[in-house]
Parts: structure tokens; C-alpha cells; sequence
């Protein structure tokens, strides 16, 4: 292990750690609004919106992440979309994960119990009252932890915009291996940048788990 | 094996975890052919006793013996694996829950362990697996997985896979609680047949009557003691410990009502 | 620059190649991590502790880290330490890996769900211990979660496309040579998104009967 290297390099490494720490709050942000738009598209009275919400889904994973991201940034110009490589990146993967956070969403809408619904209305509340008032609550109680899961995959996932030279911890790991040769320090370093940001997001993930979570 | 060493023999069975003392000082012998049922309220330590007795849950001191070979015997691991596994093999024993292994068919369940180890060819392994499956009564459902089966049908087999290790003695640990009312008798149907076979047989139950018609021998346990034993004729109708009638006065008024 | 799908069918032979390729480096690699995943398992619940210990750590490390980074690693890392293998080798290392982590969590929460009574039963027919985990405990772990051993393999087949970063010729590589050729990106990225989706079902149809086929045996 050559010590010498990694306090030469570190530095960069932690400049790249936070372009990937702000890669991954956005596309995770962006990832949330997408998803909240098709479950509830997918759970819609309106067949079209159901539709729609259940291609997006489908489509976004069935196919590569890593092949959505090169389709809008090397694709985008010949339809007139304009996007820098960090544009495209929170983008992409943003929409990306939206398709895996909707399923999280709905699942967690579904699995409330119907019971509570029929109780809601029973009372007199209006099918969107007792969604907002009744269902919500409790499925966004339940949504956290898997959507723990999404974010902490995405977080990892943002290592593709690499592919399309974003500066970021995986692209720095990469152009540093080819420089020194050196990659299982590199590896490290990254590695370990990367379970740092990973460890503190679980944690505040299960923090807010806790303070939510019924008694 | 001249006639006065005991079947099996339980030397001094004592067991703990911790302070809590579930077995004290048992003592206790099996002739050859013999059928013992053990019978005591929960927490008596009647199963941690006949789990003891193939040393699936080892005793803190005392020995257990089968035809005058050791089965706790205090070895090396290795060499202890090799002996409780060669022990084991003439010690069937049925569970509760059956047990069965769900990923594999009847038949597989039966032959398993003979073809592992006892080296049966797969032709002899069937042959086995039909003989013992007709034995409990099970042919026809010899290639189902046990998901496809009864409780009762779940127990028979379960008794079959056990009996394919040709055994020399059984155990029963509540062969007959975990199932529906209407599917015990056709399990106490199968031990019954053993039971006319000569089997030897020590049987742990909460089912006095079965006991009563069955069983050569009861042993009452309380509080991880012998209590009380001796036949059935004598131990269910003129007990002689306040305990031992207690505990029935208990469970036959149970029964009545549940009998109604 | 409008769009102009008449350039692909001229590329099909190689688009086609790539599929066949991307099938087979899935297969390949969905292959070891299931085997890997097991043997894993294994070795992070039974293992003797010099052995246990830092495989959880590495298998921690590889949970917190990128496939793309891996893959990196593992391709530039063969070199440093001389060893001099295809691109299609270290990718399959790669993935298979990378997967095989991922399986093990899976299999080593379905082991130590197994109920106790299986162990018992086995062992009280004469099994030893090692003989009740390969007969008993293990082959009902497995199937119990290949439900979502599944999952990890679709996961597997769509992240197949980042072995093209170190030069695996798959589907991903072929549309970019396609590209290199045509200066299309988005007819061939497009060309190559289908694709994907439809080896993506026809891996989800497969997987369906799997598990149907697996349903009956709990």
C-alpha cells in the first residue's frame, strides 16, 4: 500500500466525493418527484394514466441505465436536447431510479390496509380526503426503508455519469489508475469515500425510520 | 447382550441451562420390545429427556446407553460426530412438526438417508421407500411433496422415513399434538402396528388413552422428576402420589370435555 | 440532425452478435454468482474466523462500491499483479463477483431462516452436520430466495452493459462501433435500448417458470 500516493492524491478524491454526494441529492430528488408522479399515475381512476405510469416503469427497467444516459447525451443533440455531461447525468439517472422508487411508492400505498380506507369513508370523507388523510400517512411511514434501499443503490449508481467523463469519484478512481498504476490504492480510496457517504445516508435514513415509525 | 443389561439405559440424567434445573437425577431402563409412554404437564422436562436420549439435546452429566454402548459419550468432536452419527442411525425419532424436508418428494425423504449412508443403490432405495410408504399406508402418495400432504399423511411418512434407517428403537415427541383432532387416530393407527411388532418404542404424549391401550409402561413426570411409574392400569387408576393424580384429575376432565 | 433509422438494419449482423454476446456474458456470470453466492454464504457463516472475518469485510467493501469502480479494479488490478486475462474474463469476473455478494446476503439470511427442526431431522437420521447443510439446510435455502436471486440477475443482465467501459464487445460496444461508424448515437442507443428490453422479457419468462417449477417443493 503506498501511503506516500494517497496523501498526494487524496485531496482530489475528496473534490470528486462531492461531486458525487451532489449527484446523488439531486437525481435522488428528482428520482422522488418521478416516482410520486407515476404511482400515483399507476394507481389512477383514468386508464391512460395508468398506462402511461406502467410504460415508464416497465421501459426504464428494462433497459440499461447505463444505455438511457449515453441515448440522452450523445442522442439528445439529433432531437434538440442540448445537456452537459452533469445535466445529463442527473437526468437520466434521475428518471432512471424514479422507475424503481414508483414501485416502492405503490407498493407501499397497496399494502396499507383496505380496511382503512373503507373506515375513512365510512365517515364520510371523500376518496381523495381519505387517501391524503387517511392512506398517505401510513404508506409513507412504511415507504422509507425500501426507499433507503433505492437511494443507497442510486448513490452507487451514480458512478455511470463516468462513462460520460463527469468528474466524480469513479471517473477520478479510474483516471488515477491509469496515471499511477496503482489501482488497488485507488480502489481504497474511493472505496472508501463511497461507503462514508453510503453510511451516513443508511443512517439517516434509519434515523428518520425511527422518528416516524408508530408507536 | 445377556439378559441383565437393559435395553436402554439413562444413568443419572441431569440437565440445567443456567440455574434452571429441567432434569434431576433420572434414572431409568428400557427392556428390548418395550413401550414406554411419558406423560407430565409442559415443562416437565419429558422432552428434554427423550431428546437426550440420541443426544439432540445434550444432558449436563449422566450417561445414556443403548445395548450397553454409550450414546453421550465425551470424545473429541471429530470422533464424537462419527459415533453420534453411527448411534443415530439405529435411533429413529419423529417430531412434533414432522420435519419433513419440504424440497424433497416423499419418496426422497425416505431414501435419503439410507442411500447417504448406507450406500443403497437407487433400486434398492425404491424398493425401501414402497415397502415402508405401504407399511404407514402412504404408497399412493409416494411421489408428492410434503406441501401436497396432510398433517396425518405428513406424520406417517415422517415415521417412514425414520423406520427406512431399520431402528432399533423409536422416539415419539408429541407425535399426535400438532394435528387436527380428526387426523390423530390414523398416526395412532401406525404406532399401534408398531407397537405389535415389537418395536421398542419410548413415546412422549399428552394422549392418556392412547397411552393407556398402547403402552407397557408409564412414566409420570413433574418438574424434571420421576414421579410416578408403572403399567398403565396401575399409574391412571390407582396413582399413589398427590401430584400424579392432580395432573390427572386435570387432564381427564380435559379430555371429557373436549370428548363431548 | 433529425433522426434517420434506415442506417440500423445495415448494422443488424453486428447488432446481433452484441445480443448474442450480452446473453452470454449474463448466462456466464449469473452462473457464478449463484454458485459464488452459495459457496459465499458458506463461508461467511461457517468459516473459520481468519477466513470469515475478512471476508465480511470485503464483502461489506464490495457492497458499498460501485460495479463500474469494480470493474476498474479488477480489470487494471489482473495487469498490476501480471496476470493477463481477455476483457471477457474480467468482466465476467466482475459481474460474477460483484452478483455473487449480493446472492450471498440473500442466501445467508434464507440458511439462517431454515427452521431448527430441519437440522434436527436430519441430524437424528444420521447425518452429520456438514451432510444436513448440503442435503437439507442449503437446498432449501437456495430455494427460498430465488425469488429475489432472480431479481439480481435481471439487475445483472442490464448492468452487463458497463463491462463495455474496459472493452467487452457486447451489445452496448457493438451500437458504439456503430456509432463510431455512422455518427447516429441516438438511432443506435435506441436500436440497442430495445434490444435489451427484449432479452429482458424473454430473462423474466424464463425466471417465471423457474420459480413456477421451484413453487411446488415448499
Amino acid at each position: 500500500m503506498d501511503i506516500d500516493l494517497i496523501l498526494r492524491v487524496y485531496p482530489h478524491f475528496l473534490k470528486a466525493a462531492l461531486v458525487t454526494v451532489e449527484l446523488s441529492v439531486l437525481t435522488v430528488l428528482l428520482g422522488l418527484v418521478c416516482g410520486a408522479a407515476a404511482a400515483a399515475a399507476r394507481l389512477s381512476r383514468f386508464a391512460i394514466l395508468r398506462f402511461i405510469g406502467a410504460a415508464y416503469v416497465s421501459l426504464m427497467r428494462g433497459i440499461p441505465a447505463l444505455i438511457f444516459l449515453f441515448l440522452l447525451y450523445f442522442g439528445g443533440p439529433q432531437i434538440g436536447i442540448q445537456l452537459t455531461a452533469f445535466q445529463a447525468g442527473v437526468i437520466g439517472l434521475g428518471i432512471n431510479i424514479g422507475a424503481y422508487m414508483t414501485e416502492t411508492m405503490r407498493g407501499a400505498i397497496i399494502s396499507v390496509d383496505h380496511g382503512q380506507a373503507e373506515a375513512a369513508r365510512t365517515l364520510g370523507l371523500s376518496q381523495f380526503q381519505s387517501f391524503r388523510k387517511v392512506i398517505l400517512p401510513q404508506a409513507m411511514r412504511l415507504m422509507i426503508r425500501p426507499l433507503g434501499v433505492n437511494i443507497n443503490a442510486q448513490i452507487k449508481g451514480t458512478a455511470l455519469v463516468a462513462a460520460i467523463s463527469v468528474v466524480e469519484l469513479t471517473y477520478t478512481a479510474q483516471r488515477y489508475i491509469g496515471s499511477t498504476y496503482k489501482p488497488f490504492e485507488m480502489f481504497f480510496l474511493a472505496g472508501i469515500l463511497y461507503l462514508i457517504i453510503i453510511t451516513v445516508t443508511g443512517k439517516m435514513i434509519s434515523f428518520l425510520d425511527r422518528r416516524v415509525r408508530l408507536p | 447382550m445377556t439378559e441383565k443389561t437393559p435395553f436402554v439405559d439413562i444413568r443419572h440424567a441431569q440437565k440445567a441451562y443456567g440455574d434452571l434445573e429441567v432434569l434431576k437425577d433420572i434414572n431409568l431402563t428400557v427392556s428390548k420390545g418395550e413401550i414406554v409412554a411419558i406423560i407430565g404437564p409442559s415443562g416437565s422436562g419429558k422432552s428434554t429427556l427423550l431428546r437426550a436420549i440420541n443426544d439432540l439435546d445434550p444432558l449436563s452429566s449422566g450417561e445414556v446407553l443403548l445395548e450397553g454402548v454409550q450414546v453421550n459419550k465425551t470424545l473429541p468432536h471429530r470422533q464424537y460426530e462419527k459415533h453420534i452419527n453411527e448411534m443415530r442411525q439405529h435411533i429413529g425419532m419423529v417430531f412434533q412438526h414432522f420435519n419433513l424436508f419440504p424440497h424433497l418428494t416423499v419418496r426422497e425423504n425416505v431414501t435419503m438417508a439410507p442411500k447417504l449412508l448406507k450406500g443403497l443403490s437407487n433400486a434398492e432405495a425404491d424398493q425401501l421407500a414402497e415397502e415402508q410408504l405401504a407399511h404407514v399406508g402412504m404408497s399412493e402418495r409416494i411421489d408428492y411433496y410434503p406441501s401436497q400432504l396432510s398433517g396425518g399423511q405428513k406424520q406417517r411418512v415422517a415415521i417412514a422415513r425414520a423406520l427406512a434407517m431399520k431402528p432399533k428403537l423409536m422416539l415419539f415427541d408429541e407425535a399426535t399434538s400438532a394435528l387436527d383432532p380428526e387426523l390423530v387416530e390414523e398416526v395412532n393407527l401406525v404406532m399401534k402396528k408398531l407397537a405389535e411388532e415389537h418395536m421398542t418404542m419410548i413415546i412422549v404424549t399428552h394422549e392418556m388413552d392412547f397411552a393407556a391401550s398402547v403402552c407397557d409402561r408409564v412414566i409420570f413426570m413433574d418438574g424434571g422428576v420421576v414421579v410416578e411409574e408403572g403399567p398403565p392400569s396401575v399409574v391412571f387408576q390407582n396413582p399413589t402420589q398427590e401430584r400424579t393424580k392432580n395432573f390427572l384429575r386435570k387432564h381427564l376432565a380435559q379430555y371429557a370435555e373436549s370428548s363431548k | 440532425m433529425g433522426l434517420d433509422f434506415s442506417v440500423v438494419p445495415s448494422y443488424a449482423d453486428a447488432l446481433f452478435l452484441g445480443v448474442l454476446w450480452t446473453i452470454a456474458i449474463t448466462i456466464v456470470s449469473a452462473l457464478l454468482s449463484f454458485f459464488g453466492g452459495i459457496l459465499f454464504a458458506v463461508i461467511a457463516l461457517y468459516g473459520p474466523w481468519m477466513i470469515r472475518l475478512p471476508f465480511r469485510f470485503f464483502a461489506w467493501l464490495f457492497m458499498g462500491t460501485p460495479l463500474l469502480l469494480q470493474l476498474f479494479l479488477i480489470y487494471f488490478g489482473l495487469v498490476e499483479l501480471g496476470i493477463d486475462l481477455p476483457a471477457f474474463v474480467a468482466g465476467v469476473i466482475g459481474l460474477g463477483l460483484h452478483f455473487a455478494v449480493y446472492n450471498s446476503e440473500l442466501i445467508q439470511t434464507a440458511i439462517l431462516a431454515v427452521d431448527k427442526g430441519q437440522m434436527e431431522a436430519a441430524r437424528t437420521l444420521g447425518l452429520s452436520r456438514t451432510q444436513a447443510l448440503i442435503r437439507v439446510v442449503i437446498p432449501q435455502a437456495v430455494r427460498d430466495v430465488i425469488p429475489p436471486i432472480g431479481n439480481n440477475m435481471i439487475a445483472l443482465l442490464k448492468d452487463s452493459a458497463l463491462v463495455s467501459v474496459i472493452g467487452v464487445s457486447e451489445l452496448t460496444l457493438s451500437a458504439q462501433l456503430a456509432i463510431g461508424r455512422t455518427y447516429r448515437p441516438f438511432e443506435f442507443y435506441a436500436a440497442a435500448a430495445v434490444l435489451y428490453y427484449i432479452i429482458n422479457l424473454g430473462m423474466e419468462a424464463v425466471l417465471r417458470r423457474i420459480e413456477r417449477r421451484t413453487q411446488l417443493s415448499r
